[in-house]
């Protein structure tokens, strides 16, 4: 059953109740309070817990708890419903340019897994019917652009380059090449960067004005800790995103950040990457990761 | 100067500081229970002195043992380089082999991850950076032999410093965890005594999984020391006070850019300062 290790927890906590009759506010607090160190444990954002744990008493210190047979199990419903909420009901997909090409950018901090990501978007769209072209915007990691190639030439999906040209007029160009060569979706990669790099932001703010993407996607490494929310928050108010991948969610991470990236942009996370190989890209799924940030 | 009385709010606000530091919730409430009660015995009633206290006490986790590089007498001294996908491997070995040119030795680096795409270009690009050789077989060959090859080159040409790459990989994939052992062994074989260093690299943005990453790759290797990277962000790291006080693994090096002189040696002082820095 999901959420096991959580109801094991607030079995423990009823059990001290049993026989009190009526549930207090005092003893939903306590419940509360074990959620509260799942999520941290689970690495969300401090003060998202807080405002969430404040919403979630806020339903359940109504009168169908405090007056339910199984008091535990009502408040694990609304936790989890709550979670779900958070991260955005259902599975969201792509957006779509109404005349092509969709242009699609990733940014993110170093290491994430833009380049990766990259092609495996490449390959579930071409996998699709759809013709994708990759373009190397990052000109500042060593082999980066290599690295683009190889996976391209593994896909059998042509990538753009220009060398250590401005990631500025790559991208411009690749615009024009896509075009007169019908591909309808371009996907853009470009350099890790700290989000207090501010000559870096500003490059990637010139690309988006130059391109005008339909998608800016911050990629999002799954086991990223508390510092998600900065890094969240400065990549949308610079950029605008429209939504998130979450990658390496193919380990133990309970990868609360999904909950915290989510809390401080609104935007929808819309793949997890499951691996390191190109077909290693999966829709994303909300109430599977409610689950797998409570640790069931 | 107002002074800050102590009472409940402190406490919690420090907790605040060492959650949102990536401490831990464990680590945390343990800490702060133990700052309550020398509170208590010792009368504290200034916040700053407050912190102060605890300041020392993390302090005094992060000082135990030693983190400097180990010293050994024969040639080549080995290190091998390990960690998670996209931590900062192969940018540390370019950084670490600078760091060794600086003090004028010979180093040598092997391009043991044979997976990942350009791994190899990226290892030879800071090879000609920094001015050393690279050992390489071409994509998708064994590790092991690269490894093997590596060390083999390394005492025909009387090498100081021979550092090993390996392709990023999560700690939960026991395959994976087992070509890194064979790794080992085959250095171990070649040269006994070898790996000197067996570093685990971490990244500072990474959370609690932090510790997994440490007892698995830990149990599978026996890990000589940390680098936590990306210290030049806004991430705190603090997930290395649990792991060095339930490890007793030391921290040698951070890394605070991209650039080859990005590296630092660990200083507690230091690190403890920004944790409580907002
Ligand atoms: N296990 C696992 N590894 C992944 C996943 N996505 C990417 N990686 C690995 O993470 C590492 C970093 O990936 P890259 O695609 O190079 O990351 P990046 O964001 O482009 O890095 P920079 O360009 O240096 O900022 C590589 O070893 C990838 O193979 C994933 O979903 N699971
Ligand atoms: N800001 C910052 N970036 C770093 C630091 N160390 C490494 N990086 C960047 O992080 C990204 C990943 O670094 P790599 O050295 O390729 O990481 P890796 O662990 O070898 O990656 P894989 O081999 O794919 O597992 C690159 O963009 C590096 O430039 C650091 O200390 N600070
Ligand atoms: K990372
Ligand atoms: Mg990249
Ligand atoms: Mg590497």
């Amino acid at each position: 059953m999901v959420f096991e290790n959580l109801s094991n927890k607030f079995q423990e906590v009823f059990k001290k109740l049993k026989g009190k009759g009526k549930l207090t506010e005092e003893d939903v607090n306590l419940a509360l309070r074990e959620v509260r160190i799942a999520l941290l444990e689970a690495d969300v954002n401090f003060q998202v817990v807080k405002d969430f744990i404040a919403k979630v008493k806020e339903k359940a210190v109504g009168h169908e708890v405090l007056e339910s047979l199984t008091p535990g199990q009502q408040v694990i419903k609304i936790v989890h419903e709550e979670l779900i909420n958070l991260m955005g009901k259902t599975n969201a997909k792509l957006n779509d340019a109404g005349s092509p090409p969709t242009i699609i950018m990733l940014v993110g901090l170093q290491g994430a897994g833009k380049t990766t990501t990259a092609a495996k978007l490449a390959h579930f769209l071409k996998k699709q019917g759809k013709k994708p072209l990759l373009v190397a915007a990052d000109i500042y990691r060593p082999a980066a652009i290599k690295q683009l190639q190889v996976l391209g030439d593994a896909i059998d999906v042509p990538v753009f380059t220009m060398g250590e040209q401005s990631p500025v007029d790559i991208a411009k160009a690749s615009i024009n090449f896509a075009k007169s060569n019908l591909k309808n979706y371009v996907i853009i990669d470009t350099a890790g960067r700290l989000h207090i790099n501010e000559e870096l932001m500003d490059e990637l703010k010139k690309i988006k004005e130059e391109v005008s993407p339909h998608e800016i996607l911050l990629v999002v490494d799954a086991m990223t800790g508390q510092d998600a929310v900065n890094v969240a928050k400065s990549f949308n108010e610079e950029l605008g995103l429209t939504g998130v991948i979450l990658t390496k969610l193919d380990g133990d991470t309970k990868g609360g950040a999904a909950l915290s990236v989510k809390a401080v942009t609104g935007c929808p996370i819309k793949f997890a990457g499951m691996g390191e190989k190109i077909e290693n890209l999966e829709p994303f799924y909300p109430d599977r990761m409610a689950s797998r940030i409570l640790g069931m | 100067l107002k002074k800050s009385t102590v009472d409940e709010e402190s406490f919690e606000k420090i907790e605040e500081i060492l959650i949102e530091g990536d401490v831990g919730v464990k680590p945390s409430l343990e800490l702060v229970e133990k700052l309550r009660k020398t509170a208590r015995e010792q009368r504290i009633t200034d916040s700053e002195q407050l912190k102060q206290v605890l300041k020392e006490e993390i302090l005094k986790i992060l000082e135990t043992g030693d983190n400097k590089l180990k010293n050994v007498a024969r040639t080549p001294l080995v290190i091998l380089v390990v960690g998670v996908n996209g931590v900062g491997k192969t940018t540390t070995i370019g950084k670490l082999a600078y760091y060794f040119k600086q003090q004028g030795k010979q180093v040598l680096l092997a391009a043991g991850d044979t997976f990942r795409a350009a791994a190899i270009e990226q290892l030879e690009i800071w090879g000609n950076r920094v001015g050393c050789q690279v050992i390489k077989q071409k994509e998708g060959s064994d590790p092991a032999a690269v490894a093997f090859d590596a060390v083999k080159a390394a005492i025909a040409r009387k090498i100081d410093v021979l550092i090993i790459d390996t392709a990023g990989r999560l700690h939960t994939k026991t395959n994976l965890m087992e070509e890194l052992r064979k790794v080992k062994r085959v250095v171990e074989r070649e040269l006994p005594g070898a790996p000197d260093e067996v570093l685990l690299v971490l990244d500072a943005t990474t959370g609690q999984n932090a510790f997994s990453q440490v007892e698995y790759f830990n149990k599978a290797l026996d890990l000589t020391g940390l680098v936590l990277t990306k210290l030049d962000g806004t991430a705190k790291g603090g997930v290395i006070i649990g792991i060095k006080s339930s490890y007793q693994i030391p921290i040698k090096f951070i890394g605070v850019g991209e650039k080859m002189d990005d590296l630092r040696p660990f200083d507690p002082q230091e690190f403890v300062e920004a944790l409580f820095a907002s």
